[in-house]
């Protein structure tokens, strides 16, 4: 059982880290530097920040495989979607794991392989984060509206400012800001139907503990 | 060791200027942004600053190249 607190402990700051990474990213080539911040500093922080969460997810990965509380294999956190126990936001999770593998080997390997390629690869982090906030809030759906929930939701308007300063920023800023913001928006709203009736509906139901009254009671 | 020379490759530079920031003794800013680097050698005492420079080069466009 103890595994299994760590593999919540650091799934929940591999997320924070995750986010920090991605931002700092984000801000590094919208070139939102200032004099007391200067760029080198975003770019080492986002390069050092990234080793970290691989090395968190790596934690969080082994200790939910090596923990007998869920049925995980090594695979389902490589391969998505195969597993037995939560496969869809399991496998969301997977993906994410591969996406930022990609991501970390590529980045160590960029004066090998070129810009080009580095820089193509590398817009997979757009793809990892959501992949990661959806495994968080999918998988730990027993987890009860707290501060899981919060920390997750702020990671996210974390992430949608940055994206939307990225658009700003860009050369096409009124098309890109247009798009961004449409995009935000359709994820904001499903995020805020589906939240509600999926992993709170649940964590409530969990907590009243009988399943008559789960039925029943969930609205 | 034998003496190496900071060389940008113009086309590849984005003008981040993150060079400068790391290099300031070597390499300066013109009004666009684009690095101006000394021509000389790079001196032993200033090696890891200019090895720090190119590693951190967004576009991998500055390079240490062995003295001609
Ligand atoms: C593994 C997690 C990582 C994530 C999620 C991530 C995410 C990002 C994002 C979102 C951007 C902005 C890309 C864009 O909008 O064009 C970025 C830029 C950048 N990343 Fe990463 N990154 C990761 C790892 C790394 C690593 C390990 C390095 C080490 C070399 C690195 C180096 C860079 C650099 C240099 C830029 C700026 C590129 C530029 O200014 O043109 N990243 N990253
Ligand atoms: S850090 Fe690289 S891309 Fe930026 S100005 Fe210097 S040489 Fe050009």
């Amino acid at each position: 059982m103890a595994l299994w607190y760590l593999t919540r402990a650091t799934g929940g700051v591999a997320l924070v880290l995750l986010t920090i990474t991605l931002v700092l990213g984000i801000v590094d080539v919208a070139r939102l530097s200032s004099q007391r911040t200067p760029r080198f500093v975003v770019d080492a922080v986002h390069r050092t920040a990234s080793l970290f969460v691989v090395l968190l997810v790596a934690i969080h990965v082994l200790t939910a495989v090596l923990d007998s509380f869920a049925p995980i294999r090594l695979a389902d956190a490589i391969v998505p979607f195969g597993g037995t126990y939560r496969p869809v936001w399991v496998g969301l999770g997977a993906l994410s794991f591969d996406l930022l593998l990609a991501l970390a080997v590529t980045s160590l390997l960029r004066a090998r392989i070129g810009v080009r390629a580095w820089r193509t690869v590398h817009w997979a982090a757009y793809a990892c984060w959501p992949f990661a906030f959806m495994h968080a809030l999918g998988t730990g759906s027993d987890i009860k509206p707290g501060w899981m929930l919060w920390l997750s939701l702020a990671c996210a308007a974390a992430v949608a400012l940055a994206v939307l300063a990225r658009a700003a920023a860009s050369y096409s800023a009124g098309v890109a800001v247009t798009g961004v913001t449409a995009v935000l928006a359709i994820a904001g709203l499903a995020l805020a139907l589906w939240i509600p009736a999926g992993p709170l509906a649940n964590g409530w139901a969990k907590k009243s503990g009988t399943p008559s009254s789960l039925l029943g009671g969930k609205r | 060791m034998r003496p190496e020379r900071l060389v940008v490759d113009p086309t590849a530079c984005t003008a981040h200027g993150m060079c400068a920031e790391l290099f300031p003794e070597w390499i300066q800013l013109d009004d666009w942004g684009y690095p101006m680097i000394d021509s000389g050698d790079v001196p032993p005492d200033l090696r890891d600053h200019a090895e720090r420079a190119v590693k951190m080069c967004p576009a991998l466009a500055l390079k240490l190249r062995r003295g001609s």
